[in-house]
């Protein structure tokens, strides 16, 4: 490997976010590698959410910095952010409500950076589609995203995300209350993206999809980083036990 | 060009061509006194819908921006003498920086929040203007029109044909916008700014743009009203009425195209200009109050939502 590629992709330094006098952060160090499959675990309100806010740009952090592709975001808007490479899906699924799916990855497209490879609006219309296709929502395109499931809504979540064509994809929950093969088939999704130097975070709580996904994990409780590394090592831990179990 | 853009132009051309040919052959000076006003709402309420409706940002404070469009009139004739056109411009100007300031100041604000905001902005302009001697202060001021220019024979129809052509421009400004990736923008963060900062959208830019733009069409379209009445003053410049109406107007006809507000306008300005000679001016605003509350109930996306079958086009019309 060259020294090119061992340079992080995303680095957080030092982070610290309070709410108040609510420690939801604390100095939180990590890299993330391009194209790596990094599991985001812990109990809730564990600080998942807050971290996955700070580098997405939704929320500022106290103290601290996020690095991406070598340059200092910490203080850049959300929209920047999104120019530059980072892509979230929400717990909540926020889809824009009034539009159609097609026309929900119409915005990402619209206003991703890679927008100029995209001249008329009949480009745009088959780089959504080869989106959904791809995420297997291709026959709801025309439909309004009121009418979607819920597996459908994160499925179109992780569509809009792909379409600004990022380097990092957070997905943040994206199988709570899914069935079992709905969470393979979203894993599966997850997989194959990551398999295309697009780096992702996954927060989640179902362990088996945070055992097979990830080359690595974190685990943050109350703010702090208790464990990181193999996914095996991290889930022997019996610090990571003792958060999720209570003992 | 699609053929729809060919229908659309061809429509405009029509319609200023009609209104001239009015202009030029109708003795009666009523119809033009009339129609002023229901062509004033028009341009007043596809104006609002840029930031109301497309952005989703309630804006109470349409009076300020009518006001200021009239306040930069009368400052503009009383310190310079100078020409409708200038007014109108200055005035688009003036109002577009107000937008700006407004928006830089509000902007962080969401629903009845901001609209309490544009509220306030109203009071605060208009209590300048009552102590402002120079334009007339809390009494008004009376202004002389100057004589007509060719090839209009009555300063009235003159005036007529200039909102006409302020509505030709603001429903251009208005289409251009909501069939641009602008527009799309503006929808995505009127259903969720949040999601739609992390989809790439510059969300605080739009909502700027659209303030602006808005605020600047709202103030040229009221500049003329100096000069229609020939008298201004505080009271009248800055009526709440008109905010009232024209978010009447517009939430009737619809906010989702830029027809809804046309047709909403007409229809209710008409309605109004129509009781004002028949029962009384007062009335009007009973009426207009019951039928906001009609729609709410039975057709809250207006008349676009009623006449078109399919909840959404998926095309850019």
């Amino acid at each position: 490997m060259t020294a090119v590629s061992d340079a992080p992709l995303l680095r957080i330094d030092t982070l610290n976010k309070t709410f108040g006098g609510f420690v939801a952060l604390d100095n939180i160090n990590v890299e993330i590698r391009k194209g790596e499959r990094f599991g985001l675990i812990g109990p809730n309100g564990s600080g998942k959410t807050t971290l996955v806010n700070c580098i997405s740009g939704a929320l500022r952090p106290n103290k601290g910095a996020v690095l991406f592709a070598g340059e200092d975001i910490t203080l850049l808007s959300a929209n920047k952010r999104s120019h530059r490479g980072i892509a979230r899906s929400f717990q909540i699924p926020r889809p824009f409500r009034s539009m159609t799916v097609l026309e929900n990855l119409m915005v990402a497209l619209d206003f991703a950076a890679h927008r100029h490879l995209l001249e008329t609006e009949a480009h745009q219309r088959d780089a959504a589609m080869s989106v959904l296709t791809r995420i297997g929502l291709a026959p709801k395109a025309l439909v309004s995203t009121a009418t979607l499931t819920q597996v459908e809504l994160r499925k179109m979540e992780l569509a809009r995300a792909m379409a600004t064509g990022p380097k990092l994809l957070i997905s943040d929950e994206a199988m709570a209350g899914l069935s079992t093969s709905e969470v393979d088939e979203v894993l599966d999704l997850l997989m194959s993206l990551g398999g295309e130097d697009i780096a992702i975070i996954m927060i989640e709580h179902i362990m088996q999809a945070v055992m097979r996904f990830s080359e690595r994990v974190m685990c943050l409780d109350a703010g702090k980083i208790i464990a990181i590394g193999a996914p095996g090592e991290v889930m022997a831990n019996p610090r990571v036990q003792e958060a999720y179990l209570g003992t | 060009m699609q053929r729809s853009s060919i229908l659309f132009w061809a429509g405009a051309v029509v319609f200023l061509a009609a209104v001239f040919f009015m202009t030029q052959f109708l003795r009666n000076e009523y119809p033009f006194f009339a129609g002023y006003v229901i062509l004033q709402f028009v341009v007043l309420s596809v104006a609002w819908t840029i930031l109301g409706g497309y952005a989703g940002y309630v804006n109470f404070g349409t009076n300020a921006f009518f006001g200021v469009g009239v306040y930069t009139a009368v400052l503009l004739v009383q310190a310079f003498a100078a020409s409708l056109g200038v007014q109108i411009l200055v005035a688009a100007v003036v109002g577009g920086l107000l937008g700006l300031g407004v928006g830089l100041l509000t902007l962080r604000m969401r629903g009845i929040f901001f609209s309490i905001a544009t509220i306030a902005l109203a009071i605060i302009i208009e209590t300048t203007i009552t102590n402002w001697r120079f334009v007339g202060g809390a009494a008004g001021i009376q202004l002389q029109r100057p004589p007509v220019m060719e090839p209009f024979d009555s300063y009235v129809k003159m005036l007529f044909f200039v909102q006409a052509l302020l509505v030709v421009i603001a429903i251009v400004v208005a289409r251009f916008i909501q069939n641009s990736r602008i527009g799309r923008g503006l929808h995505a963060l009127r259903d969720d700014e949040l999601a739609a900062e992390c989809t790439g959208v510059p969300t605080l830019r739009l909502k700027l743009l659209a303030c602006v733009i808005s605020g600047a069409l709202i103030s040229a379209g009221g500049a003329p009203a100096a000069m229609y009445l020939q008298f201004a003053n505080p009271d009248s410049a800055f009526n709440l009425n008109y905010s009232v109406s024209v978010l009447a107007m517009s939430l009737i006809g619809g906010t989702s195209h830029w027809i809804g507000p046309v047709l909403g306008a007409i229809l209710l300005a008409t309605t109004q200009q129509l009781l004002t000679v028949t029962i009384s001016s007062e009335v009007n605003v009973l009426v207009l109050g019951i039928m906001l509350v009609l729609f709410v109930i039975a057709a809250p996306k207006g008349i676009i939502g009623l006449l078109s079958r399919s909840p959404k086009k998926g095309a850019r019309a």
